[in-house]
């Protein structure tokens, strides 16, 4: 049996280690350029990893892997812009204020969440820290390269850095109800901000007197100060774990003091309330689609909010936070079309072109255009169909999802004195994934007892 | 003085608005004209169908109107029978995290005799929510202990839990797992065995006393010298011991669903599997049995890191072709209203169109024992439907008129007030 796995693993690690790039070519389908319409009969050429052309009879060296997707529809990999699979630590929950650590040191390449959200057509998704402290950890944005076991080869090379910051109930009841420290008010979280921020401009300024000589002695070197000097020199990208208006609004007007430009909200379940402040700052905002009461902050909530913010012309994504949605995103994309009424380009935009823009990678990646990364799912029916199923998914042009042909059992870490009997899961329902870590730790009595106590 | 009036005025418009929420609802009768009448149990038919009281009264062609009808020109719309959701806690959580808005997890291992319907909030804000997409009926029930209380079924319409209850109850069971508890769960495969083997025991000792509670208890009927001492959660099982209710067994692995019907052939009882993630690998043992499943939800990860990726999706339709009876559950409180979502995915992968809307109709109405009057598109039959712009489980489509007992009920909710509200915000930004 173990070896039979070993066999099996050896086999898949191979297949991908063949190139880090591929070549492949799609045939006949209905391609969803996004940013230039939809183009029915028409093929798609991968050529080293990029698309190197879209149009009508495309030819390919003998050699190239074909897919005939007559009927089919194809449209760009789709991109979550937040998710936690695939990472063996979330939440630095020690502190308040925690810029200094990164998950991208805790990529865990053999979690088969990463296979289940390619079988739903998702090639990127933004690896993010929790939300358990106002100012978090840097986050990394991965490629789903399954069956690569190097961590690093995960990550996408070139993306922007991206850090978390966190509103509201979770840094309050970390710290605050926790820990009895700043915050555990909304008042306080922004105070948590303003000083964090006040420190790293002295920080710098230390640094630049230091280097014009005008100090002799240099300033102590802190990873979280640079981190934080970072930030507001806009070198990493703000992610806001966000529900409520007004800690939203609180947010805008801290960084307008501290001239930083760049955010784009998290959840922001009351984002619909905001929209036109939201749309004025050119802050981009990353919903679910539909949920709601699971807190007390996300109980005045819509499933209508990305359509509101939409049609304000705040930049929208549909995001996951949870390894379940990650494999229907496009099912949860299409909910804009009941909630809302958006147009078909619309919809699909939310889960990729502007989760792309959201990480900084719209030039790689969310749109099916000449010269951008091979990163392609590929649907029996339209994908904003509650009937369609992917067929295909496409990574820097290698074929890592193919439902006809797939094995059952894709995973590429076996415990081989695991008993499979014992390997089962009662479903337990975690809502606020973001919280991951700090409930088994922190909280280790209370949350930790009740979720085992659920069954 | 004036203006301390229109302040009190815009003050009591105010409260109103929001104690009410959503409007009222419109009583018929309801002509629903030139409509394609999914029935469900009698094809499809292009026609007419007449509401009256809380009835179906009439379908088929050209059925002739009168001044005292409401007409509805449904031409080009489908008329659909009301969605049964088969699992929920509709009605019964408010907020999750806030555990003082949880009603649905009272404290106690034993407790069959805790009531669902008694803590069903007829205003709770998810029954809106849930009908706006076709939902008219749910189970809603208790979780936590092994027996941790009695489910009900209840319409989402009404001003009381009484004027709600549809006509079913059934005691819920939590049978012994041999799973693991999640990720975070680290017993050791002993441990987790062990813990199954000894809640196995306890239950059947329970069991063994509820059987003998049950024989006192007919003795004490005929003969006023024998003596019982009422036990409130001993009376709650009398109905399944007598094989007059119905025994709610939620279990899901695939090695639990063997015991279960071991356990259940063993005691004879009347019982309903619940949850069932993995019949599909038992599905044959389940058939043999003749046990009905109410399973979901289908929108969940495979319980094994080993599992296709499709498990779920998958299951209800596997389960269907070696002949188990199914119907779909959400297993949701405040997003129960995805019920058609689970229904499609599982029509998607192997089950078919028709048959999952079976599973949220006539199947559960079947289980429930109340599909003489639910469940379908039947004169005589309570007039909970809907009326839809096309096919109710695609995502993009709307439903559009709904109504349950008769009544057409507004499909207002918190999330269409606050799209009304906000989508044209003004004011906007200087």
């Amino acid at each position: 049996m173990t070896t039979k796995y070993t066999t099996l693993l050896l086999l898949f690690v191979f297949a991908y280690a063949k190139g880090q790039t591929g070549d492949v070519l799609i045939k006949g389908g209905t391609v969803l350029t996004i940013t230039n319409g939809v183009k029915e009969n028409t093929d798609v050429l991968i050529t080293k990893g990029k698309i190197s052309a879209i149009g009508k009879n495309l030819k390919a060296p003998g050699a190239t892997k074909v897919i005939e997707a007559t009927g089919m529809y194809i449209m760009p990999g789709i991109i979550d812009a937040h998710s936690h699979i695939a990472l063996d630590a979330i939440n630095e929950a020690s502190h308040p204020v925690t810029p200094e650590v990164n998950v991208g040191d805790a990529i865990n390449p053999y979690d088969v969440s990463i296979y289940q959200a390619l079988a739903g057509g998702v090639t990127i998704s933004h690896a993010m820290h929790g939300s358990a402290n106002a100012i978090g950890g840097q986050c990394q944005t991965i490629k789903h390269r399954y069956g690569e076991v190097n961590p690093d080869k995960l990550k996408m090379e070139g993306a922007p850095r991206t850090i978390k910051f966190a509103l509201g109930e979770n840094p309050m009841r970390t710290h605050g109800e926790g820990q009895g420290i700043v915050p555990r008010t909304r008042m306080g979280v922004e105070q948590v901000f303003r000083t964090a921020f006040s420190d790293a401009r002295v920080y710098k300024q230390q640094w630049a007197d230091h280097k014009a000589g005008l100090t002799k002695m240099a300033p102590e070197f802190s990873l979280r100060m640079e981190t934080l000097a970072d930030i507001l020199d806009g070198k990493i990208l703000i992610h806001c774990h966000s529900y409520r208006a007004d800690e939203i609004l609180m947010l805008l007007n801290v960084l307008k003091d501290y001239g930083v430009k760049k955010i784009c909200f998290q959840h922001v379940n009351e984002g619909f309330k905001v929209a036109p402040e939201l749309a004025a700052f050119g802050a981009s905002a990353s919903v679910f689609s539909d949920w709601w009461a699971y807190k007390f902050e996300v109980y005045y909530s819509t499933a209508y909010n990305a359509a509101i913010l939409t049609r304000n012309g705040v930049v929208t994504s549909i995001n996951s936070d949870s390894d379940e949605l990650i494999r229907h995103l496009y099912h949860e994309a299409a909910k804009t079309q009941r909630y809302g009424d958006l147009s078909d380009e619309e919809a699909l935009k939310l889960i990729t072109l502007n989760p792309a823009k959201q990480l900084g990678i719209e030039d790689r990646v969310g749109s099916i255009e000449k010269g951008k990364d091979g990163d392609l799912a590929i649907f029996d029916k339209h994908p904003l169909s509650v009937y369609a199923i992917p067929q295909f998914t496409i990574v820097d042009g290698n074929v890592l999802f193919d439902r006809k042909n797939d094995a059952a059992d894709k995973r590429i870490d076996i415990d081989p004195e695991e008993k499979l009997e014992a390997a089962f899961y009662e479903r337990l329902i975690e809502k606020d994934n973001c919280m991951q870590d700090v409930t088994e730790t922190l909280f280790f009595g209370h949350q930790y007892r009740e979720a085992l106590h659920k069954h | 003085m004036k203006a301390l009036y229109l302040l009190s005025l815009s003050f009591l418009t105010f409260i109103s608005l929001h104690a009410q929420m959503v409007k009222k609802s419109e009583a018929g009768p309801f002509l629903l004209k030139n409509a394609t009448i999914h029935t469900i149990t009698k094809g499809v038919i292009q026609g007419d169908l007449l509401i009256s009281g809380e009835r179906i009264e009439a379908i088929g062609q050209n059925i002739k109107s009168s001044a005292k009808y409401t007409v509805l020109d449904c031409t080009g719309k489908h008329i659909y029978p009301g969605m049964i959701d088969g699992g929920t806690q509709v009605a019964l959580s408010e907020i999750e995290a806030v555990s003082i808005t949880n009603d649905f997890n009272e404290i106690g291992d034993f407790i069959p005799h805790m009531q669902a319907l008694t803590a069903v909030n007829p205003n709770a804000v998810t029954i809106p929510v849930t009908r706006t997409n076709g939902v008219t009926t749910v189970l809603t029930g208790p979780k936590g202990g092994r027996f941790p209380g009695t489910a009900a079924l209840i319409d989402l319409h009404g001003y009381t839990p009484e004027q709600m209850y549809a006509g079913f109850k059934g005691v819920v069971l939590n049978f012994p797992s041999s799973g693991r508890r999640g990720r975070f769960d680290r017993r050791s495969d002993e441990d987790v065995k062990k813990d199954a083997e000894k809640a196995l025991k306890k239950l059947d000792d329970i069991w063994a006393e509820a059987v003998l509670y049950a024989q006192i208890d007919s003795a004490a009927a005929v003969d006023k010298n024998i003596k019982i001492n009422r036990k409130p959660e001993m009376d709650a099982l009398l109905p399944v011991i007598r094989k007059q209710g119905v025994l709610l067994v939620e279990v899901n692995k695939s090695e639990d669903i063997k015991a279960a019907l071991g356990w259940i052939a063993k005691n004879k009882i009347n019982a309903v599997l619940t949850g069932v993630a993995e019949g599909s690998r038992v599905a044959q043992d389940i058939a043999k049995a003749g046990l009905a499943v109410i399973t979901g939800p289908v929108l969940e990860t495979p319980r094994r890191d080993y599992d296709r990726y499709d498990t779920p999706y998958a299951n209800a339709g596997n389960m269907l072709k070696a002949g188990v009876r199914v119907a779909i559950r959400t297993d949701e409180a405040e997003n129960a209203r995805n019920l058609p979502f689970h229904a499609g995915f599982a029509a998607a992968y192997g089950m078919g169109i028709d048959e999952a809307y079976r599973a949220v109709s006539i199947v559960p109405a079947e289980i429930f024992g109340v599909s003489k009057f639910y469940g379908s598109l039947e004169a005589g039959k309570v007039a909970n439907l809907y009326i839809c712009d096309g096919d109710p489980f695609e995502t993009r489509n709307q439903v559009e008129a709904l109504f349950i007992r008769g009544w057409k009920v507004p499909l207002e909710s918190r999330h269409t007030l606050l799209y009304d509200e906000f989508i044209q915000r003004s004011p906007g930004v200087k």
